[in-house]
């Protein structure tokens, strides 16, 4: 947090060249064209509020899942790689849940409501369980151990539980909409929501009356509600509860919390179970707003989910909502205005940049200082 | 604080080596459960008056068996399999067992196939001297890294069911020296039996036209085979009067592309195209892809939706759905399944009886592939030759000429490629492709 006044910052001409070097030299290549970004700006001004939805709803997720790398990170500083993959399973299970008990088929929207409500419950269990078993099994045992180790079993759970992913999406007996294709394809998740709220199964624009160009349906408004509302849940939880207190005392300083009698076990436990819990949640919330079961989807979401999290500054729970939307609107600007193709290269191009200027991240990392 | 800085971005990169390495694991162990090779199916009561067998032939396929491409890959080594078993595993009368194992060129940690995997794969076969063909790839990435591999052992004849990109074995005038420069022997050992993009890339460009459509914006996934495919298509839609709005490479792994679909939904004066064509393989995020343009930019009816043989199998409409896959176009070079010559269309009978339905245009090909090795080794044989010599098997394969196969008689070119030029075009219709008719 601190930096120490000089009297000429070098450091800050080296980085403000480097800043130049990136846009104009790679920028181009990437396509970073500014007059034609200013044209496509100019020319279709709505665009850009519509992009700005798309970036909002995708950076929900982001933010949800950051949450639990942020989390999980405050407290043991390890990197829960296998924390993308629970977010996958949390999509396997909402969609199993919701084939067993009819929902898929039903056009009701009562019986809908009530099926996702159950689908929610069970993926937010089973990613909770999931997660804390994941520490009790591979690093609750490499706690002590230098840092490595439970970094590279990290990556090993994620492997597994991908593998456990590919099998899942192979029992067709289980959801019949699998199809006979094999667990390596992508399934469809069935757009729930636009069919209870339209027997036609339609996405239900919410502004398709303002007569603007624009889409924001049911589905974006339900992932900002239940995302922000998760969000300020887990803030007075970890603000205003014993447990939170616990397990803010754990990250600050793990011997001094034993000391005063905080049961280190469970509290590293429950971060894991809430971790867990939010990325089966954010599983349903990307199944119903991307409409896609995939066994590698939780990859992609790990990277970028540790990104928004590195961004927000590590162990810091606003910061990791904070660089989830700031990543979802990057993304969505770069599919709209530069090239899908160099999103990623703008997105951690913006990581290092602003690693650059504030080493901890946009709101600073709050973890533990060395005993 | 910038020391910690350091640890964690150390730690990134460790991770991400860590990843790669992941990626190198022998391909055997991987979790395709119906790929057993029979590689021990000895013909042992079954074997002829004659002699009992002097040696040992072994073939290898090498194709993505972890991915969305297994529903292809699965569907063609069944197929090779299916041909080894009429053979009875056996060769020159007898004289020689055969062997066949499926190898994985993919990879978990990319969930396609892996240039590393195909590396080792390319080399473990060249190492190993009784390996005399090698039935592969599925990917044109893939072939381009295992080809200066294999042309360097024997040369090892490598046959490829699936591989489309036509720089592999036809020079491009503007990129001089590419092609050759997979051959660093000199001598070809790479051949196909599936028809290349140069043709399947205008053909789609000329079936988009007849759609009725007069713009175009182009996607691909940014690998040698799709962004070839595109490319060829881009060309010859300006050739033909089609106006190209756009061609960008995808992020083949994003969890959506519903801001890219804006964009294109405006992208013709503030409307949408006529048609949008992308040229991928189903692994790379295809089924997601047409779910953010349906939902951006409606049906395939009003935007047509059309795509190179990558896209055309089930996994592709699985993973879109149904109805929103409805009306989707894929083109695949031959001829649809019910209008394969008699030889083919025994193979299709001889299939379903074994494997049950078969949907996907591929297995004919790995049947092929394998017919090709076997006349080669036969052929071999036939003129008093030494079939584990495998210069002498590289170059029985191109000298085969009207070759009455499963795909119909055909015959190989210098180059390799075949003298089949059909591509038939399908439509997603009611949960599946239907053949809408075939172009030369």
């Amino acid at each position: 947090m601190e930096t120490t006044k000089k009297k000429f910052n070098w450091r800050g001409l080296g980085v403000s060249l480097l800043v130049l070097y990136i846009v104009f030299l790679i920028g181009p290549i990437a396509s970073l064209d500014v007059p034609s970004i200013v044209t496509a700006i100019k020319a279709n001004p709505i665009q850009l509020i519509q992009f700005l939805i798309i970036g909002i709803s995708n950076g929900a997720i982001i933010a949800i899942i950051a949450l639990g790398y942020t989390m999980v990170y405050g407290i043991i500083e390890l990197i829960n790689f296998a924390h993308g993959d629970v977010y996958m399973i949390g999509v396997f299970t909402s969609l199993t849940v919701l084939s067993v008990t009819g929902t898929l088929d039903s056009k009701d929207p009562v019986k809908i409501a009530l099926g996702l409500i159950l689908a929610l419950v069970v993926a937010v269990v089973v990613g909770a369980v999931l997660n804390a078993s994941i520490e009790r099994l591979a690093y609750r045992r490499l706690r002590n151990a230098p840092r490595l180790a439970p970094l590279i079993s990290a990556i090993g759970m994620s492997f597994i539980i991908e593998n456990l992913g590919l099998m899942w999406a192979a029992q067709a007996w289980l959801v019949p909409s699998f199809g006979t294709t094999g667990g390596a394809s992508q399934k469809v998740f069935p757009d729930m929501l636009s069919v209870m709220f339209n027997s036609l199964g339609q996405d239900v624009n919410l502004l398709a009356s303002s007569g603007l160009p624009l889409r924001f349906t049911i589905k974006d408004l339900l992932v900002i509600i239940l995302a922000v509302s998760l969000m300020i849940g887990l803030y007075l939880f970890v603000q205003r509860t014993t447990l939170g207190k616990a397990m803010r005392a754990t990250a600050q300083n793990r011997d001094a919390a034993k000391m005063l009698g905080i049961d280190i076990d469970w509290v590293i436990t429950a971060t894991f179970l809430i971790g867990g819990g939010l990325a089966g949640a954010a599983g349903l919330m990307a199944g119903l707003y991307n409409n896609t079961a995939w066994w590698f989807m939780g990859f992609r979401a790990g990277l970028q989910s540790f990104t928004a999290a590195v961004l927000g500054g590590i162990g810091n729970i606003t910061g990791a909502m904070l660089g989830g939307f700031l990543i979802g609107l990057l993304a969505s600007f770069s599919d709209g205005y530069l090239s899908t193709r160099w999103t990623n290269a703008w997105v951690f191009t913006v990581l290092v940049l602003i690693l650059l200027f504030r080493p901890t991240g946009l709101l600073g990392e709050q973890t533990g200082q060395k005993a | 604080m910038t020391k910690r800085l350091f640890a964690l971005l150390s730690v990134l990169v460790v991770a991400s080596l860590a990843l790669a390495a992941c990626g190198t694991t022998p391909p055997a162990a991987t979790e395709a459960p119906a790929t057993e090779a029979p590689a021990t199916q000895a013909p042992a009561a079954t074997e002829p008056p004659a002699a009992g067998p002097v040696g040992t032939l072994k073939i290898v396929s090498s194709l993505p068996m972890t991915g969305s491409s297994l529903t292809q890959t699965q569907t063609i080594v069944n197929a090779m399999q299916l041909r080894l078993e009429q053979a009875n595993y056996t060769a020159c009368g007898g004289k020689y067992t055969l062997e066949y194992e499926a190898w994985d060129d993919a990879s978990a940690a990319l969930g396609k196939w892996d240039p590393a995997v195909e590396t080792e794969n390319a080399n473990k076969a060249a190492a190993d001297p009784a390996i005399v063909a090698y039935l592969g790839t599925f990917n044109s990435g893939a072939a381009k890294l295992s080809i200066p591999i294999l042309n360097q052992a024997g040369p090892l004849t490598m046959i490829s069911p699936a591989n489309t990109n036509p720089g592999l074995t036809k020079a491009d005038k503007d990129l001089p020296g590419v092609t050759d420069s997979y051959y660093p022997t000199g001598v070809r050992n790479y051949s196909r039996v599936v028809a290349a993009d140069d043709i399947q890339g205008k053909v789609a460009a000329n079936f988009v036209k007849s759609l009725g459509a007069t713009t175009v914006y182009i996607l691909d996934d940014n690998e040698l085979y799709g962004k070839g495919v595109a490319d060829v298509f881009e060309a010859t839609a300006k050739e033909i009067g089609l106006t190209v709005l756009g061609h960008e490479s995808i992020d083949p792994k994003a969890a959506d592309y519903k801001a890219l679909m804006t964009k294109i939904s405006t992208s013709n004066n503030g409307a949408a195209p006529d048609a949008i064509y992308v040229g991928m393989v189903v692994d790379n995020n295809a089924s997601q892809l047409l779910k953010d343009k349906v939902a951006i930019m409606g049906d395939n009816e009003k935007v047509k939706y059309v795509g190179p043989d990558g896209i055309q199998t089930q996994a592709f409409i699985d993973g879109a759905g149904a109805d929103v896959a409805e009306g989707a176009y894929a083109s695949v070079a031959g001829v649809p399944l019910d209008k394969l010559p008699p030889s083919g269309l025994q193979f299709v009978k001889d299939y379903e009886a074994k494997y049950g339905k078969l949907t996907e245009p591929y297995a004919v090909y790995g049947y092929e592939t394998m017919n090709v090795a076997l006349k080669a080794i036969e052929d071999v044989c036939a003129a008093g030759g030494d079939p584990a010599d495998r210069a002498a098997v590289n170059t029985a394969v191109f000298a085969i000429k009207n070759f009455d196969g499963a795909l119909g008689t055909w015959s190989f070119d210098a180059n390799g490629d075949t003298s089949l030029t059909d591509m038939t075009f399908y439509q997603v219709q009611g949960g599946g492709y239907v053949s809408v008719g075939t172009f030369k």
